[in-house]
Formats: structure tokens, sequence, C-alpha cells
């Protein structure tokens, strides 16, 4: 075995597995961001939040539609970067309004956490067939510019490895805007008073509202930063693979994985959850083979796969990461409920 | 009759179920420690409740400064100057102990770094330990935490809801200690207290509450004094 072999082997790895893993895992956590901020100010499981994301990517793919109709583009960069921030605003207009509309009736009454729950599965219903109707069910593909950082071929005659290491341009996109969103994020529920008083309410509401916390504003700020967060991670997805309702539906099954294995209310533990949950489908799915026979001495080769399973059980894996938590350390891995 | 500072009168009442005032009155002036004794279920923590407008009243009235303020919310009655430390849950323990100012003064928008400095100057524990989690602070000093919050929007009254409840009897006295100081400063404090002893020690005046009425009232040191309220429940 020479060393060229292991770097031929890690620079495999970091195609197939790091790369895709980061991404990925960097749009989970964004996403589950969004979960655990409702649970941890408004204290309710929120299934709406993949399909809010899938409204929230839908109207920054209309908007890029329309700016690319008038000749505006981003260039080497996605148009839909430029429509994220209009994204953003309509999007956050809808949550506020959902808010008003549907769980105000529910804070009024005080229910209990369960009936908002329900709610929400109701909101997510409604919103899933909002987007169907608009935009249709199928798979859309709204990237345009750079595809590629580093193409495949152009690593390989650089470095003249037998693997190449293709960097997409929107996974870099994804992981630079991921970080300028959390930082952004950690900044203003650390710093700014605005965000103090949304840990001081999810922390303790009784004497926060002793103290002259005005609820609504804390509500009202929450749905704002949660609707930014999940077209963010919605578009981030969408660019990266591709549009369409119903898979950002079923992302919400990974994205509460994440948020419940970190410590559900705790943003620290949403971000580590992500990765953990965006790791572990990558690295249990993808086949070993080559990297194995690149490692491994001529004579132990393996003949199959070697892989754990299959791609279409990805979502297998998220949920035996959630009941492993759940059974060891049932409070997450930060101990959550407030921001 | 010239109204009190502060005060209320023939309160009747409750939490929604059976009444627990059955028409008690309190009133206290600026610059004075007025104290709520009693037995349990005397309704000691409720009247000062109400007083905050925490709970419906059936009848009676509340005034301050000379306003009646029996139909104003909690948040407009702290808005006026009334300031309130629970008995428990009385900190933000996720947030450190300089945040949980900060938050006290949220109400504020002038510069409120000199109240800070003077908190830390009343409680200099808490300097110390200001970028530290409050939920990670002893007892006594969640307490100070606590009272320090209150202070935060320069109230003209202050109220403890059994402030000494599970601390050492040497952190107790030094925090009535910090409670005489903080009236030097003009301010109506009211408190309701279990370690009634202790507390009459350092009132002006103090009330004595059964069963949601008014049993006796007196300067702390004739309270301390009369054989009757020794006898009925401070223990001789």
């Amino acid at each position: 075995m020479e060393y060229i072999d292991i770097i031929n082997a890690l620079v495999l790895l970091s195609n197939f597995v790091l790369l895709p893993a980061i991404t990925y895992g960097s749009q989970l956590a964004l996403a589950a961001l969004g979960v655990t901020l409702i649970y941890a100010v408004l204290r309710f499981s929120n299934f709406a939040h993949g399909d809010l994301m899938s409204f929230g990517t839908m109207v920054t793919i209309l908007i890029t539609w329309w700016l690319q109709s008038v000749g505006i583009t981003g260039g080497v960069m996605p148009t839909a970067l430029i429509a994220l921030p209009f994204g953003i605003l309509i999007t956050a207009l809808l949550c506020i309004l959902i808010d008003q509309g549907v769980y105000k009736f529910y804070r009024k009454q005080k229910s209990v956490p369960v009936v908002f729950m329900i709610v929400s599965v109701g909101v997510m219903f409604t919103l899933n067939a909002l987007v169907r109707f608009i935009i249709g069910p199928d798979d859309r593909r709204f990237f345009d510019g750079e595809k590629f950082i580093i193409k495949a071929t152009e690593f390989k005659n650089l470095t003249g490895l037998d693997e190449g290491l293709a960097i997409k341009s929107t996974q870099v996109i994804t992981i630079i805007v991921a970080i300028i969103t959390m930082i952004i994020l950690f900044w203003f529920l650390q710093k700014s008073k605005t965000g103090k008083s949304m840990r001081a309410f999810s922390n303790n509401e009784d004497l926060a509202l002793l103290s002259g916390i005005n609820p609504d504003r804390v509500v009202m700020y929450t749905w704002i930063i949660v609707g930014a967060l999940a077209t963010i991670a919605g578009v981030l997805y969408g660019l990266d693979k591709s549009f369409k309702p119903y898979t950002y539906f079923s992302l919400v099954l990974p994205m509460f994985a994440a948020a419940i294995i970190g410590g559900v209310g705790n943003p620290l533990g949403a971000i580590v959850g992500g990765y953990i949950i965006g790791f572990s489908e990558v690295m249990l799915t993808y086949a070993y083979k080559k990297f194995l026979i690149y490692i491994l001495p001529t004579s132990i080769e393996p003949s199959g796969l070697m892989q754990f399973l299959s791609t279409d059980y990805k979502f297998a894996i998220s949920f035996i990461i959630l009941v492993i938590v759940l059974i060891f350390r049932p409070t997450g891995i930060f101990k959550g409920k407030t921001l | 009759m010239q109204n009190k500072y502060f005060e209320c009168s023939n309160l009747i009442g409750g939490y929604g179920g059976a009444d627990i005032l059955h028409g008690c009155s309190i009133a206290i002036d600026k610059n004075e420690i007025v104290v709520i004794v009693g037995p349990n279920g005397a309704g000691k923590s409720t009247v000062m409740k109400a007083m905050l407008g925490m709970l419906k009243i059936k009848s009676g009235s509340v005034s301050f400064m000379d306003n009646d303020i029996t139909n104003l919310s909690p948040q407009l009655r702290i808005s006026l100057g009334l300031s309130f430390v629970p008995q428990t849950n009385n900190v933000f323990t996720e947030l450190t102990v300089r945040e949980n100012l900060e938050i006290g003064a949220y109400t504020r928008n002038d510069n409120f770094e000199e109240t800070i400095e003077q908190i830390y100057e009343l409680f200099p524990v808490l300097k110390d330990k200001q970028s530290q989690l409050a939920g990670e602070l002893s007892g006594g000093q969640r307490q100070q935490v606590a009272v320090g919050r209150a202070l935060m929007t320069k109230p003209s009254v202050l109220m403890l809801d059994e402030p000494t409840a599970g601390v050492s009897p040497i952190v107790m006295d030094e925090l009535f200690e910090r409670i005489i100081e903080i009236k030097k400063t003009g301010m109506a404090i009211l408190i309701v207290e279990q370690n009634a002893k202790q507390a009459l020690n350092i009132a002006d005046y103090g009330y004595v509450l059964v069963n949601g009425q008014n049993k006796h009232f007196g300067t702390g040191k004739e309270l301390l004094e009369s054989k009757e309220v020794r006898q009925s429940f401070l223990g001789g």
C-alpha cells in the first residue's frame, strides 16, 4: 500500500462524504434552528416548518424567474441569492399573518402545547396545498451561474491524483451563508436588547412579564426570524438539490430529529444536531467499496458495495439516532427548553 | 383622612375559587419598611399579589400616590413605579447575572449603567459573578440577583415575597441589612415574611394577618413585645 493510495482514499471520502455531509448538515441545522426557536418561545412543535421552507423557496423561485425575465442575473452567482431577501420578507410576513390569524386565537384561549401542535399540522397541510397550487408539485431546478468552483477533472489534472474532488458552488454558498446566518442569529440573541428579551421570555415567562417585556413583540420577532431561517434553509437546499414540495414536506423528519438530538429549544444543540444527522445519513448510505480498495491490501479487497444502508432508508437513520438519544439522554445533548 | 403613599383597603377575593382575602387593608408610606406576617394560609402573599394586580378582587380598592389603580394591569402598575420580587422562579436562570439586571431595565430607554453600578455596590458579590449564569449561583446570591433585577427600574415601591425562604440565617441577616440600606434611598418596602421575628426587627410597621383579615397592627417593636402576638405565632 502506497501513501498515494491513502491520499486518493481521503480525496474520495471528501468528495462523496465530507463535502455533501457538511452541506446537508448546514441546511438541516438552519431548518432545525427554526423548529427550536418556535419551541423555545412559543412552546410547541411546529410541524409546518418544512412547508414553511417550501413556501419561502417557492416565493424566492418566483422572484428569481421574474428577475431573469427582466434580464437581471447574478452572473457567476445564482440569481436566487438576489431574490432571497425578498423571499425572506414575504415569508416573514406570511408567518406574522398565520400567527395573527391562527395561533393568536389559541394563545388567548391558553391552549395546551398539544393543541398548538395539531394546529400546526393543519397549517402544514394548508401551506403544502398552497405551494402545490401556485407552483405545482413538479421537481424544479432554479440554479443558474457557475456550477463548479473546482471540477473533478481539473482537480485530477492539477494534483495528478486518480481521484477527483469536485467542489460545487452550491456547497460553498450553503456553508458560507449558513455560517453568516448562524453568527448573526447568535449575535442577535446574545447581544441585542430584543434578543435578550426573547431569551428571558423563553427562560421564565412570568418574570419576563413582570419586567415589562411585551409578549406580542417577542412572538412577532420570533416569527420573523423563523420565516427568515426557513427561507434561507429552503433556498440553500433547493439550490443544492432541487425544489420539490413533497421533498420539503418529508424534511420535517430529519429536522425534528436534529432539533431533538441537540436538545429542543437550544440553538447550539440544533446546529450540532443538524450536522450529526447530516453526517450520519451520508456516512451510513455511502458505498465504501472503492475507499476500502484503496486502503486495504489486495488480498482482502471487498467484493460487495460495503454500504450499511440503501439510500432509500436514509430517513430510518434519523429515527434510529432519535430513539437512541431519547433512551439514553432524553433531554438531548445540550439540555433543551430555553434559548 | 389622607391616603398613604401606597395602600389597599378592604380587599375581598382570591384566585377564582373560595375567597382568601376577607377585607384586609395594608398601607405603606415612603421611607418605610412594612412587614406582613401571619400563619400559613393567612393570605400574606395573596394580598401582595392583589396589590400588584395579579388576581381579580371582588371588592376593595388599591391606591397609589392618591390615584385609584384598582383596575390597572400589573404591567401598568409596574410602569408607575411598583416593583415585585416573586418568592420562587425570581431570576432568569439561563441568563447571566448582568443580563438579569439588563432585563430588569427593559422598560427604561435611558442609560442604566449607573443603576447597575449602584446595585453592584449594594451587592458586591454580583459584580464578581456578573458573567455567570444566575442558575449557577447559591440561593442567597440568587435572591440578591432577584432584588437587583427589581431595583433596575428605580421603583418607588419594592415588594418582596418571602425573600429569605430557603436561605441560611447568616444570608438572611445580610439580606435584611441590605434592605435597610435600600430603604435609606427613600423607597417604600413591603415584605411578606415567614421569619417573623427577624423581619419585625427591621420593620417600621407590621401587619399580622389571620384568615385574610387584619389581626394586629403596630410598629415592629410593638408587635414583637405584644404578648398576644408572641403567643399566637412567634413561639413565645
